[in-house]
């Protein structure tokens, strides 16, 4: 039991390190978007997710609807139920449902990812170990991000402004070199977005950001649906 | 609109997303559509945020605009995401630099 808390402690450790600097990127974006530092570490606690939680902070920066913000947090947060889906296939019987509950705040993409690759059946302690020093990177990149957005000259601020973008483009660009159909679906949405910035600008960023990830995922699904064996 | 309440909103939809299945779902997706949609829909969400999002993410088109071709470039090469991110940030604050010279 113990043991496999450490272990998933020191599974953790690179994830927990990542997200530390990521979030410290989200930081400075909650609090040049007007939120305190407070708010932006809170929003990191109770999330744990980084483009739902950018999203997110348009959405209240915006003073957008709760419709708007339901919206936005359930288009770019429904992968998560594929892996959480994935994820409860290979679960231990120590998982009831009451560590099932508590576990499932924390799957992100690189938690998943990391007890994907276990061979093993996942039991609660292993998984919270994981979880524990991931938030705990997690939230606290935030709060010193946002804590230290405030006191950093503008320029340097400014300049990170682009590092979680810098992020999205590492994550999207290695698999479009890959996968043709990946690399459509990623042109799709991006010709989308820019049509709907400089074309269509009565609607809002947050919901133009929807509608182009539907329109485009939808148009990769019919174009090129995923063979049976590669699901989730 | 109060934050606390936009902050109940974004976490409690975000952990039911990932509750339900978690709890509940024991049958495997049979649509090849949801699942197709499914794989395809991070990378669609991110591409729409990204792009041209990213090109006013530091207040200076001209420095955004580095930034990206630094990103895009050491993406392409298959750097680990911190990498790219401070690499990105870093030129583009060389060029705000030379632009208020």
């Amino acid at each position: 039991m113990k043991s496999d808390f450490l272990r998933g402690m020191s599974h953790g450790i690179p994830v927990g390190l990542g997200y530390l600097s990521v979030s410290f990127g989200f930081g400075i974006s909650a609090v040049r978007s007007g939120l305190s530092v407070l708010e932006a570490s809170v929003i990191s606690a109770v999330n744990l997710t980084s483009a739902g939680q950018v999203a997110g902070i348009e959405v209240i920066a915006q003073h957008g609807t709760i419709i708007a913000m339901i919206l936005s947090q359930l288009t770019i947060n429904i992968r998560y139920s594929l892996m959480a889906l994935s994820l409860s296939q290979k679960l231990d019987r120590k998982f009831t449902i009451p560590h099932r509950l508590l576990a499932s705040y924390g799957i992100t993409d690189e938690i998943f990812a990391i007890c994907s690759a276990q061979s093993e059946l996942i039991v609660p302690a292993y998984m919270y170990g994981i979880i524990l020093i991931s938030a705990v990177g997690w939230i606290l990149g935030t709060f010193l991000g946002a804590y230290a957005g405030q006191l950093m000259p503008e320029t340097i601020s400014s300049a990170m402004g682009i590092l979680l973008y810098g992020m999205f483009l590492a994550i999207i660009i290695p698999p479009s070199r890959k996968h043709k159909n990946i690399l459509c679906v990623v042109i799709a949405s991006a010709v989308l977005s820019i049509i709907f910035r400089y074309c269509i600008t009565a609607i809002s960023s947050v919901y133009a950001v929807i509608i182009c990830a539907v329109v485009s995922a939808s148009i990769g699904a019919v174009l090129f649906p995923v063979p049976d064996e590669e699901s989730a | 609109m109060s934050i606390a309440i936009y902050i109940l909103v974004m976490a409690g939809v975000t952990y039911i997303i990932r509750m339900i299945p978690f709890v509940f779902v024991r049958k495997k997706i049979k649509s090849r559509f949801i699942k197709s949609f499914l794989k395809y829909i991070p990378y669609a969400v991110l591409s729409a945020m990204t792009i041209p999002a990213i090109f006013y993410s530091t207040g200076n088109i001209t420095a955004s605009a580095v930034g990206t071709v630094i990103a895009v470039i050491l993406a392409f090469f298959n750097l680990p995401l911190i990498v790219v991110a401070v690499c990105a940030s870093i030129s583009a604050y060389i060029a705000l630099i030379f632009i208020s010279l």
